[in-house]
């Protein structure tokens, strides 16, 4: 049964991306069949990520539109066999898209994959909600600050609204996934700690990425984090919320701030 | 050559088409009730303009000459009556309107009582019960009553109630009591984080709240002009 999910948030910046890769590439190495779809359309990036980006020939609006086929449109994933993306355009504009041919497009994705995860565009404009108009479940991707933990707030309204589950009076099942988590800046105050996020936020916890370089350098050479080194801390959480997506239980690890000396050292030169 | 066109025979076509015609039923003295359609006419003058209108004789005894008297009065009104009822036939001149039998009652006012209970029959909801958590840019709006809210109410929501506004959660966002001038309304919640808290008007904002109010159960009223905020308990 193919599910269609949607990687969303309110603020940009806060991974959604780098969340969408991470995970399908996850997913598709447990042996599911796993397509990305970019909805950002004008600011394409998902293709960059997956290093796709010198293979697309056709792309979303495309196929929307009718112009190309969808068999012509994915592109397959030259490390994973069962991971395919479906790029965004950026020179068209993004009213291109239309609710009916984005519907049309999602009900022939669900018949070729057991995955659908629509990378949204940030924001609560018309890209965001089609993105998630026909979704199965959420992850709503989140900072630790105020800011971006507000719209999130604002996004988990529009997804119990403005989805098609929604309006059929179905539930679209809601996750946060918590990004750029750094332990000691926490531990200092510096940051909205977990329990506040969940308390603001009130939906479960799929999964906390802590701030690593290891992101940065995954994407800027084009390969999803959880595939550039599988051992890296971020990766093995991504692991982790792939495995609680497919229904597992996994045990919550909540990134522990790293008490070296020289840390400690500077951290009470800092203070 | 005969020009001739030859007459085609006309059918008569009788259909049946029924009306609602007004029956005016005169009472003695007839010059009072001539005045109380007078006042009707007063009030809207064109109420009886194109309406069919039957006069019903059978409870006053008209002479002729009398009944005569009367359709002038009432052509002086623009009231132009489509046939009389209720009276021998003798006593109808010949340029007067035919006499009608066998009209059916129909009880105009009977409708109305028909139509108006059902919406009445329902109560309106005093009070708005949510389950959900109010998130962020949402905006609750109930003038009829009080606001219960199960969750939290997000920074960047806002509920209006006409009554007073129940929050079994954390209120972040805004919340205003008493829209309609009521001023007994309260405010309660679970913890005070509120950005906005207003009754009747009045409001205070988060610079004002006291900060040793944050994060505790409180409720808010009315006291006056000010507005008092308290830890419950």
């Amino acid at each position: 049964m193919a599910k269609v999910l949607v990687v969303t948030s309110g603020k940009g910046g806060v991974g959604k991306t780098t969340t969408t890769a991470a995970l399908g590439a996850a997913l598709a190495q447990s042996g599911q069949s796993v397509v990305v779809v970019d909805f950002d359309v004008g600011l394409r990036n998902l293709d960059l990520v997956m290093g796709a980006e010198r293979r697309v020939v056709f792309d979303l609006i495309n196929v929307v539109q009718g112009v190309a086929k969808l068999p012509q449109a994915l592109i397959r994933d030259k490390r994973l066999e069962s991971l395919w993306l479906l790029p965004a355009s950026q020179t068209r504009d993004k009213d291109a898209l239309t609710d009916e041919g984005v519907g049309r497009v999602i009900d022939e994705l669900r018949s070729r994959f057991d995955w659908i995860l629509c990378d949204s565009p940030a924001g609560i404009e018309r890209g965001a909600t089609l993105a998630m108009r026909y979704a199965d479940e959420a992850i709503i991707v989140t900072n630790p600050e105020v800011s971006s933990v507000r719209d999130s707030d604002r996004i988990i309204g529009m997804l119990d609204s403005k989805t098609v589950r929604a309006e059929r009076g179905e539930r679209v099942e809601k996750h946060i996934l918590i990004t750029r988590y750094d332990p000691g800046r926490a531990a200092r105050g510096e940051m909205l700690n977990i329990d506040d996020i969940l308390e603001i936020l009130a939906t479960p916890l799929l999964g906390i990425i802590p701030e690593s370089q290891d992101v940065l350098k995954a994407s800027n050479v084009g390969t999803p984090v959880t595939l550039n080194n599988a051992e890296s801390a971020p990766a093995r959480a991504y692991v982790d919320a792939s495995r609680r997506l497919m229904g597992e239980e996994v045990a919550m690890t909540v990134p522990a701030e790293r008490k070296g000396f020289m840390n400690r050292l500077l951290g009470r030169r800092a203070a | 050559m005969d020009v001739r066109a030859d007459p085609t025979r006309q059918l008569v076509r009788l259909r049946g088409r029924s009306y609602v015609a007004f029956v005016f039923s005169p009472v003695v003295p007839i010059v009072e009730w001539l005045a109380e359609i007078d006042a009707t006419l007063a009030r809207s003058p064109g109420y009886f303009v194109g309406k069919p209108i039957v006069l019903d004789l059978a409870s006053v005894d008209l002479s002729s000459s009398a009944i005569a008297h009367l359709l002038g009065s009432l052509t002086e009104r623009s009231i132009r009556v489509l046939g009389i009822e209720g009276v021998d036939e003798e006593r109808l001149g010949a340029n007067m309107p035919p006499l009608l039998t066998g009209g059916r009652a129909c009880v105009i006012t009977r409708n109305e009582p028909v139509q108006k209970p059902e919406p009445e029959a329902k109560p309106k909801p005093t009070s708005l019960l949510l389950e959900c958590p109010v998130r962020s840019g949402q905006s609750i709006v109930f003038m009829e009553g009080d606001v219960t809210v199960l969750g939290s109410v997000g920074s960047g929501a806002e509920i209006v109630a006409g009554g007073s506004i129940h929050i079994y959660g954390t209120l972040r966002g805004r919340a205003m009591a008493g829209v309609n001038g009521n001023s007994n309304a309260r405010i309660y919640c679970q913890r005070i984080e509120a950005e906005l808290l207003a009754i009747d008007g009045y409001y205070q904002t988060a610079e004002e709240i006291d900060i040793a109010l944050r994060n505790r159960p409180a409720q808010a009223w009315l006291e006056g002009d000010t507005m008092k905020i308290t830890p419950l308990n």
